[in-house]
C-alpha cells in the first residue's frame, strides 16, 4: 500500500439539512473528497447504532453522521437523540478498539455547504492518518453451507 | 419401529446447561421414553467414533451447547450436523458466545500472557502450554485455541434456537413436550430458523417493575445505591439494567430479586445488533442536551462494551476487538 | 520400545481432558500425563469490567458450582471496597451456599462416586451407575435424591434469583430481602435435607462399611498420598465453608500454616507445564518437586477430606459425632486414604443441612437490612470460600473506579490437578504391569479421579466425576492394537 490511503467513508445525512448542504455544495462547485458515500435518513434522529456498527463490519474506515443544528431538528429534538446515541456508541466503539475518530457527528444547516464540505474533508484527511479499518468480512469466511430446508417426517 | 435418536453435546461451556436440562427432574424420563438417547456425555457413554460411524442425519435431534474456542469445538460441530436432522444451538454460549465470548476482546496471545503469568504463577521460563510438545516417553497434544470464539450458527447451519444462560428449565421442559408432540403427530415443528423456549418481546415486557418514562440525569452502579425501590423500574433508578434489548422468556427473574437484567436471553426478536439496542434505550433515558453534560451521565457507565456485548460479543455485526484480531 | 496408552476422554468425550500413559521396554509404565485441553482466559476478559460484575461473570466459569465463584467473587469485591456486608446479608450468602453444598454432595455421591461403593467396584459396569444404587438400595432413595437435589435448587433460586449462575450477591451484600414465608419454606426443606444426609450416612454404613471389600479399598494402598492437606476454618478450627482462615496441615496432621484470605500469595504459588492448558497451585514455602509426595513436595490436596482433615472438628452437633465416628473407623488423622473422601463428603452433606437450618431460623435473616453502601476507595482484594472441590480463591485490583485491572483465579479442582495427576498415575503403575492392561485398570483409574470429585468444568467443563474411559494401546509403530472401552450408561 504504498499509493495513497483513500478512506471509504459513510455518511448518515438528514434530509433535511445537511444533505441538501450536500447538495449545495455540489451545485456550488465547492470541492470536497469524494471519499464520503451518503444515504439519505429522514432525521438524524433516524440514526440507528446498527447502521454505524454495520457500515463499520460490512468495510467502511470511517462514519459520518449529519443532523441539523440543535434547536432545529424538524422533528423537534431527535437531533438530541442523535448526539446522545452517538456519544455512548462511541465509547462502546473504543472498547472494540474502534478510535473515537473514526466516527464523526457534524451540524450542519442547508444553507452549510461550505462548512459540511471542509468538515468531510477534514474528516477524510483524520481517517487517512489512523489507516484502514478492514474489519474482518466474518461472513465470507463463513465455513458452512446451508442446509436445505427442513424436511423432518417425524 | 425404533425409537428416534437424541444426543446433546457441550463445547466450551460451563456446564450449566446440562444442569439446567437435568433441573426439569421428571421431563428427562420424557427424554428416555421417547428417544433412544444415542450421545449424551452426561448421562451415558457413547464414543466419537460410534457418532462417526452412524448414518448421516439418523440423528433427530441434537442440542448442542457452548461456543466454538478450539478446532476439537469445530470438527465436532461439523460431525454433528452432518448426523443430525435437527440441531440445536442450546443456550447462550452456542447461540451467541456468552461470557466466554468477551475473550472476543483480546488475543489468544494475550490471554496466555495473562493466564500464564499471574501473581501466583512462578513461571520464569515463560513456559505457555503448546498444541504439541515432547515429553521425554513421546509426544503430547491439545488442541489448539481458534484466534476468536465463535457461535455454532457461525460455524455450522443451525435449526433452531434456544436462548438463556442458562435457558430456564420450564423453558427447556415446554420444548421437549414440544418435540414429543410432533413426534405424535399433535403439533408441528416452528419454521427453521426459530428461536425457541423464550418469548418474543422483550423483559422489560415481563418486567412487574413499575415505568413512569421518568428520565435520569445521573448512572449509579448498584453498590452504590442498592437497595432499590422494589417496585420502580431499575433502569429508570439510573442502574443500567439491560431489560430493554433482551429476549422475554425467563419472567424477568433478576428484577424480581433486586438485580439488573444482565442480558441473558440475548437480543429480543428482530433486533440485529443487541448492543446497539442498548445503545439506543439507554440514549433515550439521559435527561440532558448539552454534550458535556451528556458525557457526565455517561461516566457513570464505566464499561459501556462489557455491559452492552456481555454476552452478545461474539454474535454482535463486529463480533471482536481489534485487539483480537488485528496483526 | 516405547508404547503409548491414550486414557481419552475424561470428559466423557473426545477433547475434555485426556490420560496418555508411556510404557517403557518392559511395558511398565514410564509415565502418565493427565492434559486438560481448553482455556477459556477469564483472568484476561474480566480486566476492564468493573468490580461488580465478577459474581455474574465469573458464575460462567462453572454451571456445577456457580455458586461457589458467586460468593468468592462477591466477598473479593467486599474486600475491594473494604466494606464489611451487614449480618444479615452474609447469612443469606451463607443460606444459599449450604442449600448448594447440600444438593452438589448428593449428586455426587449418588450418582457419580457412589456407584463404585454402593453398587460395588466389581459389579459389571452397566451396573454401576444411579440405576444400580437404586435396584440395591430400593426405589424410594431415587425420588429422595430427586426430592434433594430440587429442595436445594429451590433455596438457592429464593435467595439468588436462580437455579443455575444465582445473580444477588454485590459489593457490601445482597439485593434480596427474605420474606418470613420464604424463610419457613426454607427452612422446612432444611430439615429434610438434615434427614436426608443422616439416612445417607447410615446407607453408606450398611452397605460400605459392614463390607470388608470395600473397607479394604477404602484403606488400601493404591489410592493412598500422604500429601499437605487444605481447608477453610472458622475461629475454631472447625470446617467452614463460607468465611474464615485457610489452613493447612502436614503429612503427620500438624497445622503446617493458616493464612487469611489476603495472605494468600505468600504461600500458593502455580507452575505451569507445556503440554497442558491447566496450571498446578503448590505450597510455596515448600515448594514445587514434581509429581510426588510427602513433607517435601509442597503438593497439597483441597477436597472434603482435607477439609475435615486440615480441621479440628465440624461446627455442628451431628456432623461433629459422623466425624469423630469417621476417623475413628479410619484409625485417626490425618487420612490419606482418597476414597474416604466420599464419606467425608457425607459429613460435609450433614453439616451443610445443620447449618442451613440454623441459618433459617436465625431471628436476623428475615432483616431487610442487606446492603452496606461502599464508601471506601475500592482498591485490591481477595475472597476465599471452600467450593464442594477444593478452596476457591478470588484476588482482584482495580483502579479507584472499582474497574479491574488484574484478576488472580485458583479454583476448586485446580488445587487438586497435581495429586489427581498422581493418583491416576500410581494406579496407573500398579495395574499395568509386563504390558498386561485390562478392564481393571480403567476401573481403578477411573475411582481414582471420581474420588476428587473433579471438575474440570473450571477450566474446562466436565460435570464431575462420571468418566466413562477408553485406552487405546498402540505399538511401537503408533499402530493401535487394542482397543477397551468401558461404557457407563
Ligand atoms: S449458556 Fe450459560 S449455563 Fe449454558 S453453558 Fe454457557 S455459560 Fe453455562
Ligand atoms: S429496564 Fe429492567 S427493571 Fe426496568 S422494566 Fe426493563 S427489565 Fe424491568
Ligand atoms: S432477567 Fe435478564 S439476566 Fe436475568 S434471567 Fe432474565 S434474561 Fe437473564
Ligand atoms: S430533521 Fe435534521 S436532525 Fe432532525
Amino acid at each position: 500500500m504504498s499509493e495513497k490511503f483513500e478512506p471509504t467513508i459513510i455518511g448518515f445525512t438528514c434530509n433535511w439539512c445537511s444533505y441538501r448542504a450536500a447538495d449545495l455544495a455540489g451545485t456550488a462547485r465547492v470541492k470536497y473528497p469524494p471519499n464520503v458515500r451518503l444515504v439519505r435518513l429522514m432525521c438524524s434522529g433516524r440514526m440507528d447504532p446498527t447502521f454505524v456498527m454495520k457500515a463499520l463490519a460490512g468495510g467502511a474506515d470511517g462514519v459520518m453522521i449529519t443532523g441539523c443544528h440543535p434547536g432545529e431538528c424538524h422533528y423537534i429534538d431527535q437531533n438530541y437523540k442523535a448526539l446522545r446515541r452517538f456519544l455512548l456508541l462511541r465509547r462502546t466503539l473504543a472498547g472494540l478498539g474502534i478510535e473515537a475518530g473514526r466516527v464523526k457527528l457534524v451540524w450542519a444547516s442547508a444553507a452549510e455547504g461550505v462548512h459540511l464540505a471542509e468538515e468531510i474533508t477534514k474528516l477524510v484527511e483524520e481517517i487517512r492518518a489512523l489507516g484502514p479499518l478492514n474489519w474482518p468480512k466474518w461472513d465470507e469466511q463463513a465455513e458452512h453451507q446451508p442446509e436445505p430446508a427442513l424436511e423432518v417426517a417425524a | 419401529m425404533s425409537k428416534p435418536k437424541f444426543a446433546m453435546y457441550w463445547a466450551a461451556s460451563c456446564g450449566g446447561c446440562e444442569i439446567a436440562v437435568l433441573n426439569t427432574h421428571e421431563t428427562i424420563l420424557d427424554v428416555d421414553a421417547n428417544f433412544d438417547v444415542v450421545f449424551w456425555p452426561v448421562a451415558m457413554d457413547a464414543k466419537y467414533q460410534d457418532v462417526e460411524a452412524m448414518e448421516d442425519k439418523s440423528i433427530l435431534l441434537t442440542l448442542w451447547n457452548g461456543g466454538i474456542r478450539t478446532e476439537e469445538n469445530e470438527h465436532l460441530a461439523h460431525l454433528l450436523r452432518r448426523k443430525s436432522q435437527i440441531l440445536v444451538a442450546f443456550g447462550s454460549c452456542a447461540t451467541e458466545g456468552c461470557i466466554p465470548g468477551l475473550a472476543n476482546l483480546s488475543s489468544v496471545d494475550d490471554i496466555f500472557a495473562t493466564a500464564y503469568h499471574t501473581v501466583s504463577t512462578v513461571n520464569p521460563d515463560n513456559i505457555h502450554p503448546q498444541p504439541v510438545f515432547r515429553v521425554p516417553e513421546g509426544e503430547l497434544t491439545i488442541p489448539a485455541m481458534k484466534p476468536v470464539l465463535k457461535t455454532l450458527a457461525q460455524v455450522v447451519d443451525v435449526d433452531y434456537y434456544m436462548p438463556g444462560c442458562p435457558p430456564e428449565s420450564h423453558q427447556i421442559a415446554a420444548v421437549i413436550n414440544l418435540v414429543i408432540q410432533v413426534l405424535q403427530g399433535k403439533a408441528e415443528l416452528p419454521p427453521k430458523g426459530a428461536v425457541i423456549g423464550a418469548g418474543n418481546s422483550t423483559v422489560c415486557d415481563e418486567c412487574k417493575r413499575k415505568r413512569d418514562v421518568k428520565h435520569i440525569t445521573a448512572f449509579h452502579r448498584i453498590q452504590e445505591v442498592a437497595p432499590l425501590d422494589p417496585e420502580l423500574c431499575i433502569l429508570e433508578q439510573g442502574v443500567p439494567c439491560n431489560g430493554p434489548a433482551t429476549r422475554s422468556g425467563c419472567n424477568a427473574r433478576c428484577p424480581s430479586v433486586g438485580a439488573q437484567c444482565i442480558g441473558c436471553y440475548g437480543p429480543a426478536e428482530g433486533v440485529l445488533d443487541y448492543g446497539a439496542r442498548l445503545i439506543t434505550s439507554f440514549a433515550s433515558v439521559i435527561d440532558a442536551t448539552e454534550p458535556a453534560e451528556i458525557e457526565r451521565i455517561l461516566d457513570g457507565i464505566p464499561d459501556p462494551t462489557g455491559q452492552f456485548y456481555r454476552f452478545n460479543l461474539a454474535d454482535s455485526l463486529l463480533r471482536a476487538s481489534t485487539k483480537a484480531w488485528k496483526k | 520400545m516405547t508404547q503409548r496408552i491414550t486414557i481419552d476422554p475424561i470428559t466423557r468425550l473426545e477433547g475434555h481432558g485426556k490420560i496418555d500413559i508411556f510404557l517403557d521396554d518392559k511395558g511398565d509404565v514410564a509415565n502418565s500425563y493427565f492434559q486438560i485441553p481448553e482455556l477459556r482466559g477469564f483472568e484476561r476478559f474480566c480486566v476492564g469490567r468493573p468490580v461488580e460484575e465478577m459474581p455474574l461473570l465469573t458464575n460462567r466459569i462453572c454451571g456445577v458450582c456457580p455458586e461457589a465463584h458467586h460468593m468468592a467473587a462477591a466477598k473479593a469485591a467486599d474486600a475491594v471496597y473494604h466494606v464489611d456486608p451487614p449480618r444479615t446479608a452474609k447469612l443469606l450468602r451463607e443460606l444459599l451456599y449450604m442449600a448448594f453444598y447440600a444438593t452438589d454432595h448428593t449428586t455426587h455421591f449418588y450418582a457419580l462416586g457412589g456407584p463404585d461403593f454402593i453398587v460395588g467396584p466389581d459389579a459389571p459396569v452397566a451396573e454401576r451407575n444411579i440405576l444400580g444404587v437404586i435396584h440395591k438400595v430400593g426405589l424410594e432413595i431415587g425420588g429422595k435424591v430427586i426430592q434433594m437435589r430440587k429442595y436445594g435448587h429451590n433455596t438457592v433460586e429464593i435467595i439468588g434469583g436462580r437455579k443455575v449462575h444465582p445473580a444477588t450477591s454485590i459489593p457490601g451484600g445482597i439485593t434480596k430481602i427474605l420474606s418470613e414465608e420464604e424463610r419457613k419454606n426454607i427452612e422446612e426443606m432444611g430439615r429434610w435435607a438434615i434427614d436426608f444426609a443422616l439416612f445417607s450416612i447410615q446407607a453408606f454404613k450398611d452397605i460400605v462399611l459392614a463390607n470388608k471389600t470395600y473397607l479394604d479399598l477404602i484403606v488400601g494402598d493404591v489410592y493412598t498420598h500422604k500429601t499437605y492437606y487444605m481447608g477453610l476454618v472458622d475461629a475454631n478450627n472447625k470446617v467452614n465453608f463460607y468465611d474464615g482462615k485457610v489452613r493447612v496441615v502436614d503429612p503427620e496432621g500438624k497445622e503446617f500454616c493458616k493464612y487469611a484470605p489476603h495472605e494468600y500469595l505468600d504461600h500458593i504459588a502455580e507452575r505451569v507445564e507445556p503440554w497442558t492448558y491447566l496450571k498446578f497451585p503448590y505450597l510455596k514455602n515448600v515448594g514445587w518437586k514434581g509429581f510426588t509426595d510427602g513433607k517435601d513436595s509442597g503438593v497439597y490436596m483441597a477436597t472434603p477430606l482435607s477439609r475435615l482433615n486440615a480441621s479440628d472438628g465440624m461446627a455442628t452437633p451431628r456432623a461433629q459425632e459422623a466425624y469423630e465416628e469417621m476417623y475413628a473407623t479410619l484409625g485417626g488423622k490425618p487420612v490419606h486414604q482418597r476414597l474416604a473422601i466420599h464419606w467425608a463428603r457425607l459429613v460435609e452433606l450433614l453439616y451443610a443441612a445443620e447449618h442451613w437450618v440454623e441459618l433459617a431460623t436465625d431471628p436476623e435473616i428475615t432483616s431487610p437490612n442487606v446492603h452496606t453502601v461502599p464508601t471506601e476507595k475500592p482498591t485490591e482484594g481477595v475472597g476465599i470460600v471452600e467450593a464442594p472441590r477444593g478452596t476457591l480463591t478470588h484476588h482482584y485490583t482495580t483502579d479507584e473506579r472499582g474497574i479491574l485491572t488484574k484478576v488472580n483465579l485458583i479454583v476448586g479442582t485446580t488445587n487438586n490437578y497435581a495429586p489427581i495427576q498422581m493418583s491416576t498415575n500410581k494406579a496407573a503403575r500398579n495395574l499395568i504391569k509386563g504390558g498386561k492392561v485390562n478392564e481393571g485398570l480403567l476401573n481403578m483409574v477411573e475411582m481414582a479421579f471420581r474420588a476428587y470429585d473433579p471438575c474440570f468444568g473450571c477450566a474446562t467443563h466436565s460435570l464431575p466425576g462420571q468418566m466413562p474411559l477408553e485406552v487405546k494401546i498402540h505399538d511401537k509403530d503408533g499402530q493401535v492394537v487394542d482397543v477397551i472401552k468401558q461404557f457407563v450408561d
